[in-house]
């Protein structure tokens, strides 16, 4: 790692003020995707604020049919909670795909969507259920937030303090693993509430996580994997690379959507 | 047998360091004064290298020294070699082009050293690095084997016109071509034998350390043969004399082949501490291992396979193009020639084989013995022929196999390797039975119906193991002789140490080894001490890879247990005032036959050590001896696995559902370490057939440098595997041992491919085979289906 | 040069490092524990695993400088003085180790597995909780009937071993 000087926030203010005021400031949150992309040496941040000693940031919480999920809550405690199980099964069984059980001991929902890693699997729940993510400044729809490959809406000095799933009717998660990095080589989210029906999709994008309008149109009339019968998403504007080509994950969109559709079934 | 004897799954004595915590690897090891270095790399695959500016880096903190290509070439020390000459057709050598510790003048890989700097951390040695300036002329560079040697290739070598380092051959070209001319049928497979990287999980690492008063060095290093390691560093490199350099191999974890080879970085570390005075410690990262870890296979092949009216093979013919890479590393040359061909005649009776094998350079990493160096290969090339053979004649595999086994021997084969015992039908007969294949139907339709696609392959393997005999391998090219030396010394209180040339990074010598002894002498297990390791306690051995520890090394072992016996029974006549021919060693009791006097071992051995009681002008006081042994022949371990996959149409995803090994391994010292190196070949020959890709683009980048790139098999990619064997005992050495360290991933590659093309019903398909392969090749199957119709 | 303080195996350790500090370079640099290994760059690999608060990490994936204050344990704290722990007995047992240097990282994992999962795991469960850790010289066989074993051998031992950690 190049060299930097370490901070440890004690609240939230505090922290807002150090990412205000430092040179090349840099979140620490988990620190799973942050760090080893460190020791690499393909960022150098010059100051690194520690967000891991601030009381209050974590926590779940069913508020009616809102599910509201603190920014440094580490993805084991998001897939073992059986508020989170109950509400949203398909958030659970997510979280508890992330990584490995040792990643999941550190990870947090915050870093992940903040990196916005077109392979992660947060993105596409979010955007799956349109989720609100909740800074220390606004309120962000998921629909605005993912701007592309590792972007998102987030003004420097803004950190994500919760992220608000509405609660659907049904939803489910299917991830085909890319077999190195066991990152979504493709990995659907689908879910339906009374008014909308979203399916979101990471891993294939050419530029991140993104809906598939065409999808959630058909299953319109009917919420389940015969509805997608017949249909096939472009290939064109599809991430392609020596682990699946833009051909091979247009077609497995359509079968990871129809999966997601399976379980959200169960 | 007893419970820690011969055969006995004695668990093993080394495991209470590991699982607490207390092994000593490489890199746990510090010495006073230690520096760290941190080597710069050339990020072009070919590149003229021009000036190097230094003195940024030089001035930064921390830094202890920053030292180039250019100044160890001043240093006049030697090249790094591959020891075994392999001629060519035209009976000229092979073009073994410079190999200097340190580029100097071209980089030829992404990888390739370039400059170090010496420092008092790791991370400030990475920081200067940073501001070394070189000035780099970039040229095109070459990857692709068939392309190394076509007109208008960039030329990498001076010495190595067309890039090619030799043509070489074996077998009778015109009996095999009349083979093939009257054949009733011939099976053509064309295939590429992917390339690996090892990938062991401890990485490499050196620490070198110069004491100026005794003039000498002490290297720890990552290696499997640290002799051969002195060896070479002393007499080629010319560090200093062989008896000035100490090498000592602590803990190794995991080596597979790739810690075999003499490496720039142990050199480069040894010629640093020297020059700065103070110890110079290097550890590879993953990523940096990926870059200079020797890689393994690399072969482009076309095979074919002619048989008669009968469904018996008449001749085979094969040719190969193997990789090298940028340089000649240890062993290479002998990977795709000696230990690649002489295996093609497979578990069969082939008349008439002939093989052509091309090397050539590209701008790649240089490639070596990987488990099972050249006989996966050979084994890949045969098992597929014999199975698409079957399928294109209409025979169940396992018929055609049969038909054409060796069943008498010694069988001479028509490639060099004569195979001394072996019993082929009984592996396979036993395999398929533990497999339950009858039931495969029933299993496949079932699977139909949840919408998989069931398949099963077979593997018939061979291998030539128990390297090797010296001067068999010496009029081969082999520039050293492969026997194996051991030396029991036993202690005034009956305690015994073993010292052995072998090297275990894995294999548990340190229990095996001790249960040959300790059932010999009839002695505690416990009371046995195995030494390893350490050139300066150890005599010369050649080391451990190549299955040879248990055939070569535990050999050296009886034959110097033979002559303490020996020794020991002429001080026992003397003790018990017997004649010696009256004496009889047994359960640990040197006895007078036809009375009741005996003294035990511990007791002998303290009286040949106190020496009162015998006439030592006869026999000398003390009891310790050394052997050394070289094998008669190479060892032929055999057997059958079988494979069955699972496949998902909509992915391409496969999953093993069963995996059953029956191997023929001779005498097994330790039933539970056997299968666990069974286990773990079969794991590694998997990992080859799904998952392991290692990709260069055409610039000469490695673009799986990583784990995130690079599919490591894990837990659940592996099923639990059903392991036996069968027993022909090798009659060429004392023991009976044939050697199983490298079976499974000799055997696996080829039975999942079997099973794979079983499955999807189409042949054009190359490993890895991940799920985009196979779903893209269940699609043309399709098609083509489609397009008949 | 910050301070970092920390419980190691129920040590109290104090030291000044540089911030660049990996938890894993802590523990075998600064503090000799040299049981935890690095076996890659990607935080893939598992060797690195120790436990920190009751949680199994990879030591390779954080700052020393952010386990301030925490109880980390690591493969030389795990046996109670001369006794193992009944996970490292099982991987002897079973022959779930060959040469060792995944070994550290995998019973650490294991024993987070139990604490997690329970005393009766599946061969299924215990290979997908071994996402996070590579063999590549025991091909899983034995390491997932190690852990079987261990497991289940953890709750004959319960109380006394719940005490020890």
């Amino acid at each position: 790692m190049y060299a930097f000087t370490y901070h440890r926030a004690s609240g939230l203010r505090q922290a807002g003020n150090m990412l205000a005021k430092l040179d090349d400031p840099k979140l620490l949150a988990g620190g799973q995707t942050l760090l080893p992309t460190m020791k690499q040496r393909l960022a150098s941040p010059a100051n690194i604020i520690d967000l891991n000693q601030i009381e209050g940031m974590s926590g779940i919480e069913l508020k009616g049919r809102s599910l509201t999920i603190g920014a440094m809550t580490r993805h084991y405690e998001v897939a073992s909670s059986p508020v989170v199980q109950e509400a949203i099964p398909a958030l659970a069984y997510l979280a508890g795909l992330i990584g490995d059980p040792a990643v999941r001991h550190r990870g947090t929902i915050g870093g992940s969507i903040a990196n916005n890693d077109p392979n992660a699997d947060y993105p596409a729940a979010c955007l799956g259920l349109g989720a609100t993510i909740i800074t220390s400044k606004r309120r962000i729809a998921a629909d605005d937030f993912f701007l592309g490959l590792f972007e998102t809406a987030l003004e420097p000095d803004e950190i994500i303090t919760k992220v608000s799933f509405p609660v659907p009717k049904k939803a489910g998660y299917y991830k085909f693993r890319n077999q190195a990095s066991r990152f979504a080589l493709v990995g659907v989210f689908v879910s339906k509430r009374s008014s909308e029906i979203r399916v979101a999709v990471t891993g294939a994008g050419g530029n991140g996580v993104f809906r598939v309008t065409a999808f959630e149109e058909a299953l319109k009339k009917r919420f389940s994997a015969k509805s997608l019968d017949g249909l096939t998403v472009p290939a064109d504007n599809l991430a392609s690379d020596i682990h699946g080509s833009a051909e091979y994950r247009a077609h497995l969109i359509g079968v990871c959507a129809k999966r997601a559709l399976d379980a959200a079934d169960k | 047998m007893s419970a820690t004897g011969i055969g006995a799954a004695v668990r093993r004595k080394e495991d209470f360091r590991f699982i607490t915590g207390k092994g000593q690897y490489t890199d746990d090891i510090s010495r006073p004064g230690q520096t760290s270095i941190y080597f710069l790399r050339s990020p072009h695959a070919h590149a003229r290298i021009g000036k190097i500016d230094t003195a940024a880096a030089a001035a930064m903190p921390g830094v202890v020294a920053v030292l180039t290509g250019a100044e160890f070439a001043e240093s006049k020390l030697g090249s790094l070699i591959c020891g075994w000459t392999v001629l060519s057709k035209d009976g000229s050598p092979m073009k073994m082009a410079p190999h200097p510790a340190l580029a100097h003048g071209k980089a030829n890989h992404v990888g390739d050293g370039v400059a170090v700097v010496i420092a008092e951390t790791l991370a400030q040695a990475k920081d200067a690095a940073e501001r070394i300036v070189v000035d780099y002329e970039v040229l095109p560079a070459v990857v692709d084997p068939m392309k190394a040697a076509a007109r208008g290739a960039p030329q990498i070598h001076d010495v190595a016109p067309d890039n090619t380092i030799y043509n070489w051959h074996i077998g009778d070209p015109e009996a095999t071509a009349a083979a093939f001319r009257n054949a009733s049928h011939v099976t053509t497979l064309e295939f590429v034998n992917n390339r690996l990287v090892p990938n062991p999980m401890e990485p490499r690492a050196a620490l070198a350390e110069y004491d100026p008063g005794t003039e000498s060095f002490t290297l720890w290093n990552t290696t499997q043969n640290p002799h051969v390691a002195r060896l070479v560093i002393s007499a080629f490199v010319g560090m200093a004399p062989e008896h000035k350099l100490r090498v000592i191999a602590p803990d190794v974890g995991g080596g597979f082949g790739s810690k075999i080879f003499i490496y720039p970085e142990e050199v480069v570390c040894l010629w640093a501490a020297r020059k700065v005075g103070r110890p110079v410690k290097w550890t590879a990262d993953r990523s940096e291992a990926f870059l200079t870890d020797a890689h393994g296979r690399d072969h482009v092949t076309k095979a074919q396979l002619a048989l008669d009216r009968e469904g018996r093979i008449t001749g085979l013919k094969v040719h190969t193009t193997a990789n090298l890479g940028a340089y000649m590393s240890t062993f290479s040359s002998a990977v795709p020639t000696f230990l690649y061909a002489p295996l093609l005649s497979g578990q069969y009776a082939i008349p008439h084989i002939y093989c052509e094998v091309d090397a050539v350079y590209t701008n790649t990493v240089p490639v070596d013995a990987y488990r099972g160096a050249g006989r996966p290969e050979a084994a890949y090339v045969v098992e597929r022929l014999v199975e698409v053979a079957a399928r294109e004649l209409n025979m169940e595999p396992a018929t055609l196999r049969k038909k054409n086994f060796v069943r008498t021997f010694p069988y001479q084969t028509s490639v060099a390797s004569l195979y001394d015992t072996g019993d082929f039908e009984a592996s396979l007969n036993k395999a398929m039975k533990i497999h339950d294949v009858e039931g495969f139907g029933r299993r496949k339709r079932e699977a139909e119906r949840r919408g998989r696609l069931r398949g099963l392959g077979f593997s018939a393997y061979i291998e030539a193991c128990g390297v090797a005999p010296s001067s068999l391998v010496g009029q081969l090219g082999a520039g050293v002789g492969l026997w194996e030396s051991a030396e029991i010394r036993v202690n005034p209180t009956g305690t015994v140490e073993l010292l052995t040339g072998t090297h275990q990074h894995g294999q548990g010598h340190e229990t095996t080894f001790a249960q040959v002894v300790s059932e010999r002498l009839g002695i505690p297990i416990e009371n046995v001490t195995v030494v390893h390791g350490d050139t300066d306690k150890v005599q010369f051995g050649m080391g451990t890879y190549g299955s040879r520890s248990g055939a070569v090394g535990l050999s050296a072992v009886v034959k110097a247990l033979d002559k303490v016996e020996n020794k020991a029974k002429k001080i026992a006549a003397h003790l018990l005032e017997a004649a010696e021919g009256d004496i009889v060693f047994r359960d640990g009791k040197f006895s007078v036959t036809g009375t009741d006097k005996s003294v035990a071992f511990a007791d002998l051995a303290l009286q040949a050590y106190v020496a009162h009681k015998f006439p030592t002008a006869e026999i000398e006081p003390g009891l310790k001896e050394g052997a050394f042994y070289d094998p008669t022949n190479f060892t032929f371990p055999a057997g059958c696995h079988i494979c069955e996959v699972e496949i998902d149409p909509a992915t391409g995803e496969t999953q093993i559902v069963a995996w059953t090994a029956v191997d023929d391994f001779g005498t097994v010292i330790n039933p539970m370490i056997v299968e666990g190196q069974v286990h773990g070949g079969v794991a590694q020959g998997v990992g080859q057939a799904l998952y392991e890709h290692t990709v260069y683009d055409d610039r000469g980048q490695l673009m799986t440098g990583s784990y995130m790139d690079y599919a490591m098999p894990r837990a659940e990619n592996l099923p639990s595997l059903k392991v036996d064997t069968t027993v022909t005992k090798c009659p060429g050495n004392p023991l009976g041992i044939k050697g199983c360290g490298e079976a499974g991933a000799i055997a696996a590659p080829a039975a999942v491919m079997n099973a794979i093309t079983d499955a999807i019903g189409t042949e054009k398909i190359e490993m890895p085979a991940t799920p985009q392969s196979v779903w893209a090749a269940i699609q043309s199957v399709n098609n083509n289906r489609r397009a008949a119709e | 040069m910050p301070t970092v303080s920390m419980t190691v195996n129920g040590k109290q350790v104090k030291a000044d490092i540089d911030p660049r500090t990996l938890l894993v370079q802590f523990l075998r640099e600064n503090l000799r524990l040299t049981g935890t290994h690095v076996g890659c760059d990607t935080s893939q690999c598992g060797a690195c695993v120790v436990h920190v608060n009751g949680k199994a990490i990879k030591s390779c994936t954080a700052l020393a400088l952010g386990m301030d204050g925490a109880e980390v344990t690591t493969i030389e704290g795990l046996a109670s003085g001369s006794q193992l722990h009944p996970m490292q007995e099982a991987f002897r047992e079973n022959h779930g180790l060959q040469c060792g240097f995944c070994t550290p990282g995998m019973i650490m994992t294991a024993v987070d597995i139990v604490r997690r999962k329970g005393h009766d795991l599946e061969e299924k469960l215990i290979r997908e909780e071994l996402e996070g850790n590579i063999c590549r010289c025991t091909g899983y066989h034995n390491i997932v009937k190690a852990i079987g074993a261990g497991a289940k051998a953890m709750a004959k031992e319960g109380s006394t071993q719940q005490a020890a950690e």
